[in-house]
């Protein structure tokens, strides 16, 4: 018997390919490149949205683009970075490293990650195809309502925003249940809640605020989509609704949603800065409470986005203390993130260049922010370009960076590859400086008067000059974006050569193979610390064996699926069918796709989790 | 590890020279719709309270980014040195550095919050009252105590307050005049409260800042600052056929004289305004819609005393409102000025010269 098994094993175990197994996959890491691919062209498809208005703002009174293109450019670029780009390159992260930091063999849910990813390609494909219909949203990333009513957009644009944000919250739900239970259930042994590598922790704050926040948006589309096609009227003031409602309700969710997109970033740093600076990160407990109280916190400030609108004076200063308080945890961040970096030996190679940058750059979204905390201060930055600087300090010099340094550092952990050094720190300078030729002048515009969300100025306001350095310090930022696709399409040609451990990293996934094997761990190494992989190096006299590939005969793992991918397009039939109201039998749509709904959610229950046994 | 404190301090040096180069560039004197120069009372609160943020922030910045630059040079390592002390925390000092911007968030709230309690409500006292009306994709501002109903251009006395209470006729904008107050939006069936004092004369521009569809980059507006006696003679020409006096009937005694070749050609372009649909939306005297308050489009009654048209678009000359009346869409995309027809370039010159003739 024994030989059937050695026999039948390297069938379970061997490396498989072709199209049809990446479909059915329900491997976390393969799932991860495919987040994290996905994501890549959706942000490169926002950045070339935000190229066509750069050029469009180089010249007062320009008529490269049309006034409803622009405005559908700047909507699909921000709902694109925020929901297509940002969140799901960190969802690659999350799928392929939570996994591998806290010893699992995979997600909690192998199947359900499957179904997210699934759900996320569809509706960002669905969101995109309206380009192809010439009806792409148009009414701006947080579509205020009542501009958003039927009355106002009486076409299928703000149905395909409403409609895909539905479809991707489904996906984003899913993944932060699968990531919650992942985390709290599959640790290994030893690794106590405080023993978590910082992204983990940051990811396990994400997902808490994912599930906290998505709700709220679910309900407040939900309520946009029963006005438009069903007649209520919650956000329509000849009704008796309120456009202020949907700001609450929108807020609610989009301020988490801002430490949704930066805690993840947050993480990849804390990670990155301690194994580069070879030093433990400096006051892990303060970083995993400042972590939590920036989440809770986030709950508390939703109105600051709202100054503008005249809530009175009491609601005002509440939300303008409460906002000021998020800059202290946010503050004990980075400090203790120089405090990481002070008195290391910092090893100087790409990933630290980015966590770094990132560091840099935060500081300064950071403190721009302060600077809109103050509500009257507030009501000449808000909805200028003030603000727009702002927001891409954090969301591209914060996140941004930080998942760069994170694509960098665990890139040849993902590929067996080292990425080229050179061309790494030509990317970093570039990205630096084009950033900041962008971004920064930006802060001079709004304060000089420039509203965001036009797409032209008259040629007498004089903001001619500012926008045609920032359009050329985009087409450098687009230009280091190219050498980092460069970087990765020649690297991947080159042989997979690159060691378990380039890095002298801190964390278990440093301890296997690169790129891991299936099931990951062979065995689950013992876990004392925060720093398990330094603990086992400093016992072993500075070195570590490079771990060898092993068979893994005996080692259970789920089977592929393809009903995570049935149920997906389920998904995707019943929401989409919303598109086609104005069509008689509009609803036979509907029931297809709640009939390929419950067929995949039926054969997936019924399928066994793991091959059987012969 | 640092090996070359020459090339820091240079660094140092021209990152100083390099933000001051910026700061000098980016000059407010350049900018008509500049903040930082406020030129009244509510804008040089707000201004301050942002130079109080811009204060503390920039001994922040100046601080942390020090630090991490000196962090940077002085401790390069190299792979074969021999592993840096672990320091886990220390937590004296994480204390110290929560409690530091703690006391500088309170430096700035204490203005702050005096701040919102000066700005959130309507002004007292002896004040100009102004409704602003916001519309797709321009402004209405009427004021009810002087009988003035006017669009696209806000006429204030100089040195007196104005009160505004706005509103909105569609969806949500927001009312900037970034050279005398911060933006406060603008609600359909909600009234919102701003004010401020206009301390010099002269011509600025305010635009809608808050996305309100296709044209909201061409919702501008003229706002002209005149001494008293000037504003009291502007409103008083306003109130000649205002729909909000005697419902915009005029006296023929309070009529100007004019010409009879002009006269002629203004009759004709009266006959083109009556048939042509221009009364379904907009209020004119002498017209069946004098004096309705409610119509879609901005009265016209005065239109020919604007300096400019359109929302602020087009300076208001025969030639822009003759390329207006040919075709708006063309102008500027997606308006909601609907011709009946294709205007002949007969009719446009009448209609030209009769809204011109209204002053």
């Amino acid at each position: 018997m024994a030989t059937s098994v050695l026999e039948h094993a390297p069938a379970i175990h061997q490396e498989k390919s072709g199209l049809w197994s990446w479909i059915t996959t329900v491997d976390h890491k393969r799932i991860g490149i495919l987040y994290g691919t996905t994501a890549f062209i959706f942000f490169l498809i926002g950045g070339i949205e935000a190229l066509i208005m750069r050029l469009q703002l180089m010249r007062p009174d320009n008529h490269l683009v049309s006034a409803e293109a622009f405005n559908s450019l700047f909507t699909m670029h921000g709902t694109t970075m925020i929901f297509l780009g940002v969140m799901p390159l960190s969802a690659m992260f999350f799928n392929y490293f939570i996994p591998l930091h806290i010893g699992a063999r995979d997600v909690a849910f192998p199947r359900l990650n499957a179904f997210s990813y699934w759900v996320f390609l569809l509706g960002g494909l669905f969101i995109n195809f309206s380009f192809l219909l010439n009806a792409a949203p148009n009414a701006g990333w947080f579509g205020y309502a009542n501009l958003t009513e039927r009355t106002y957009s009486p076409g299928l644009n703000t149905d395909f925003w409403v409609l895909g944000l539905q479809i991707l919250g489904i996906a984003s739900m899913a993944a932060a249940i699968n990531f919650f239970v992942t985390i709290v259930n599959l640790r290994a042994p030893g690794m106590k809640m405080l023993r978590m590598p910082m992204f983990v922790w940051m990811s396990f704050i994400t997902q808490i605020l994912l599930l906290l926040a998505f709700p709220v948006i679910t309900v407040a589309l939900v309520f946009l989509m029963m006005d438009r096609h069903f007649g209520s009227h919650f956000f329509l003031p000849e009704g008796g609704g309120d456009p202020v409602l949907w700001q609450h309700l929108f807020w609610i969710f989009g301020h988490p949603e801002v430490y949704i997109l930066i805690l993840p970033a947050f993480g990849i740093v804390s990670e990155v800065l301690p194994v580069f600076s070879r030093k433990p990160l400096f006051g892990y407990t303060a970083m995993v409470f400042s972590g939590a109280f920036i989440a809770f916190l986030g709950f508390g400030v939703w109105s600051h986005h709202m100054f503008a609108t005249g809530m009175g004076p009491i609601a005002d200063s509440f939300f303008a203390i409460s906002t000021m308080l998020i800059a202290v945890p946010t503050g004990v961040k980075i400090f203790n993130w120089l405090g990481t970096i002070w008195g290391g030996s910092l090893q100087f190679k790409t990933p630290l260049y980015f966590a770094l940058g990132m560091v840099a750059m935060f500081i300064i979204g950071g403190l721009s922010g302060v600077m809109h905390s103050s509500p009257p201060a507030d009501l000449q930055q808000t909805d200028s370009y003030f603000v727009v600087a702002h927001f891409h300090y954090v969301l591209f010099g914060g996140s941004i960076f930080g998942l760069t340094a994170g694509a960098y550092y665990w890139f040849p952990k993902m590929f067996g590859r080292m990425l080229n050094e050179t061309i790494g720190k030509a990317h970093f300078w570039l990205m630096l400086i084009g950033f900041n030729l962008t971004f920064f002048p930006m802060h001079f515009l709004g304060l000089n008067g420039m509203p965001r969300r036009v797409y032209t100025y008259a040629a007498g306001s004089n903001f001619e000059f500012w926008n045609r350095i920032e359009t050329w310090g985009a087409l450098l930022l687009a230009f280091s974006l190219l050498l980092f696709v460069y970087n990765v399409v020649s690297t991947m040609r080159k042989p997979k050569t690159a060691p378990a451990d380039p890095w002298k990293g801190a964390t278990l996934e440093w301890l296997i193979p690169s790129p891991p094997q299936e099931f990951n761990f062979a065995d689950v190494p013992p876990v004392n610390s925060s720093t398990p992989a330094w603990d086992l190096r400093r016992a072993g006299g500075g070195q570590l064996p490079e771990p060898k590939r092993v068979s893994g005969a005996g080692i259970h793992l789920p089977s592929p699926s393809i009903w995570p991918v049935v149920t997906a397009c389920g998904v995707l039939g019943v929401i989409g069918s919303i598109l086609f109201t104005h069509m008689k039998g509009w609803f036979v749509i509907t029931l297809c796709g709640a009939a390929v709904l419950l067929f995949g959610i039926y054969r997936w229950a019924f399928e066994p989790p793991f091959p059987e046994e012969h | 590890m640092i090996k070359r404190p020459g090339s820091l301090r240079r660094l140092l040096v021209g990152l100083t020279a390099l933000s001051l180069l910026l700061l000098v560039a980016s000059c407010a004197h350049n900018y008509p719709q500049t903040t930082l120069l406020p030129r009244g009372d509510f804008g040089r609160m707000v201004d301050k309270l942002f130079r109080t943020t811009v204060f503390w922030a920039a001994i922040v910045f100046v601080l942390v980014e020090g630090a991490l630059l000196v962090a940077i040079f002085k401790f390069r390592g190299r792979p074969d040195d021999p592993e840096p002390r672990q320091v886990h925390g220390n937590t004296g000092l994480e204390v110290v550095w929560t409690m530091i911007p703690a006391f500088i968030l309170v430096m700035i709230a204490v203005p702050t919050i005096k701040t919102i309690f000066k700005t959130s409500s309507y002004a007292e006292g002896d004040v100009v009252n102004v409704e602003v009306i916001g519309h797709q994709w321009w402004w209405e501002f009427r004021y009810p105590d002087l009988g003035v109903v006017t669009a696209n251009e806000m006429h204030v006395p100089v040195n007196r307050t104005v009160n505004l209470r706005m509103t909105s006729a569609d969806v949500i904008h927001s009312f900037w005049v970034p050279q005398f107050a911060g933006k406060r939006d603008l609600f359909p069936k909600k009234h919102n409260p701003l004010w401020f004092k206009a301390e010099v004369t002269g011509t600025f521009t305010g635009q809608c800042a808050e996305f309100c569809g296709e044209q909201h980059g061409r919702m501008g507006f003229v706002l002209q600052v005149q001494p008293q006696e000037e504003f009291d003679a502007w409103a008083a020409s306003q109130r000649v056929g205002s729909p909000l006096v005697n419902a915009g009937r005029v006296d023929s005694t309070q009529m100007p004289a004019r010409d009879a070749a002009a006269d002629s050609l203004e009759k004709a372009g009266q006959a083109a305004f009556n048939a042509g649909g221009c009364i379904a939306c907009h209020a004119m005297t002498g017209t069946a819609l004098a004096g309705v308050l409610a119509a879609k489009g901005p009265n016209l009654t005065h239109v020919g005393s604007r300096s400019t048209i359109v929302g602020g678009m087009l300076q208001n000359t025969p030639e822009n409102l003759a390329r207006w009346l040919s075709n708006p869409d063309s102008v500027k995309s997606g308006v909601l000025m609907i011709l009946p027809r294709k205007l002949t370039s007969q009719e446009i010159t009448t209609l030209v010269a009769y809204l011109r003739s209204h002053r």
